[in-house]
């Protein structure tokens, strides 16, 4: 059991007795059986830091970035380690990047970084790996195999032979909605590198991937979608235990495909709409998701935050971090064989702001 | 002979197409579609490129192709306004505060067009006014 002084719990007590009270983070920890040990690490995602001109930057992205930061580094037993899932810039820019990472250095505990299409397609990562390294790789952590991808490659005719300019290539990518982006994709490259290191693991070792964009397909048009996902998961598919958790859709979706357990994570900077809200596409979000509450435009920070995720006997539970708006969870149920919300899964229990039109 | 001539002239006004009140052809229609396609395609440009604030933030940034704005539940009540609003007082909320620019009158050639991008992308949606 964990305490977190929020600004939001700060508020509740002064309103209601005047006095400072915290808000519990509960960390449960089970039994692990044979040489695996449950733990958790913190998920911060989609800062998208935005440069103004010369110094100045966004205040509003900039705020969620630190805030998360400085919320993370609160909580004891501290994590094992930090992921930040992507999008650390909006253009790509070095400044942005920089004032970016700078905040990052911040953070206690060792930083992993996955790459973001807003960190990419001004100068196709180049300056980013001078920051942060390699753009996939794995590591072992307490039993697990952690996979680090970049899901946010595109076709190279599209990368390199298009658009008469970096900045113009960035610009295009940049936009959601934009048709002239290009839809997102891991890459065979890539996929013969994971399947590589998958071959020497276990197939009973816990897996947990991370990657920028779904590596499932959700809305094309927005691409909440990664266009060889089902090559991804068919290497994923033979181990017994597998979590996929990813960024760029800012909003909590969950999903299950056979053995693959999804979770999104939110971002620090601004939230989305659900895909089924727009009109036009009678798109879907998984539809296990229990959709967060709907974005009250005047509080600047709500439906952004970030995630503690725990891990026990190799599954993930995120608990996500919600400023302006009460901590939602979701772990996976070894009854059902899925991820669910802890309280709100069950329709007769929502919350008139989790109706999305 | 001259009332047959009255006559004549009088149901040539009546029937013309073009002196009748509420006669319009598909041509008239496919113009007044385009005018106001034009306008939301300017609006759109509006939403995507920032150019109404002063940070570089653009609408989409929050609301890809406009999803979220509910432009069929106005006018209705904003707590925090503290009055029924119309679509227009939120869009200058919006620029006002994540976009960091100045407001536009309501009849702004500006303001219009972002409102016909709105109004565009809901097309289909019912009318619900004051709903939340």
């Amino acid at each position: 059991m964990t305490r977190l002084i929020t600004r939001r719990s700060v508020i509740a007590a002064g309103a209601a007795a005047g006095t400072l009270t915290t808000l519990p983070i509960s960390m449960v920890r089970l039994a692990f059986g044979g040489t695996r040990e449950d733990f958790s690490f913190t998920y911060i995602s989609d800062s998208h830091i935005q440069q103004i001109k010369g110094a100045s930057f966004v205040r509003n992205w900039d705020m969620g970035l630190k805030r998360a930061i400085a919320e993370a580094n609160l909580i004891t037993p501290e994590a094992d380690f930090v992921m930040f899932g992507g999008d650390l810039a909006q253009l790509g820019k070095k400044e942005e990047l920089d004032h970016g990472a700078e905040m990052l250095s911040h953070v206690k505990g060792k930083l992993h970084t996955v790459m973001g299409e807003h960190d990419y397609y001004l100068d196709l990562g180049e300056y980013w790996s001078k920051l942060y390294g390699p753009q996939w790789y794995s590591f072992d952590h307490k039993g697990v195999h952690f996979v680090v991808l970049n899901s946010i490659l595109t076709t190279d005719e599209w990368t390199f032979h298009r658009w008469p300019t970096a900045e113009q290539r960035m610009l295009e990518m940049a936009g959601l909605d934009n048709p002239n982006g290009s839809p997102f994709m891991v890459g065979e490259k890539q996929r013969a590198w994971l399947k590589d290191d998958l071959d020497k693991v276990s197939k009973d070792t816990p897996l947990i991937v991370f990657s920028h964009s779904p590596l499932q397909k959700i809305y094309k048009g927005w691409n909440f979608w990664t266009d060889d996902a089902e090559q991804v998961q068919a290497l994923l598919q033979p181990f017994k235990t597998v979590n996929v958790i990813y960024g760029h859709v800012h909003q909590i979706q969950y999903n299950q495909i056979g053995n693959i357990s999804f979770n999104a994570v939110m971002a620090t900077a601004w939230p989305w709409p659900y895909p089924d809200t727009y009109a036009q596409a009678g798109a879907h979000v998984p539809v296990l998701t229990v959709p967060m509450n709907r974005a009250d435009p005047f509080f600047e920070r709500d439906a952004t935050g970030w995630q503690m995720i725990d891990v026990n006997s190799g599954r993930v539970t995120a608990r996500y971090q919600l400023w302006d708006n009460g901590e939602r969870v979701v772990g996976y149920d070894p009854k059902l064989g899925k991820p669910v919300d802890k309280k709100y899964q069950e329709a007769i229990v929502r919350k008139a702001p989790q109706l999305h039109y | 002979m001259r009332r047959f001539t009255i006559a004549l002239v009088l149901s040539a006004v009546l029937l013309s197409p073009a002196t009748l009140a509420d006669e319009f052809t598909g041509t008239d229609v496919d113009r007044w579609q385009s005018e106001f396609d034009s306008v939301a395609k300017k609006g759109r440009e509006l939403w995507t490129s920032g150019a109404v604030g002063t940070n570089g933030v653009a609408c989409a940034q929050c609301h890809p192709n406009a999803a979220n704005t509910h432009p069929e539940t106005y006018p209705k009540f904003q707590k925090q306004l503290g009055k029924v609003a119309q679509l227009f007082e939120m869009v200058n909320w919006c620029i006002r505060n994540p976009l960091q620019g100045a407001t536009l009158p309501a009849d702004d050639p500006k303001m219009t067009a972002l409102v016909a991008y709105i109004h565009k992308e809901r097309k289909g949606v019912a009318i619900d006014a004051g709903k939340h």
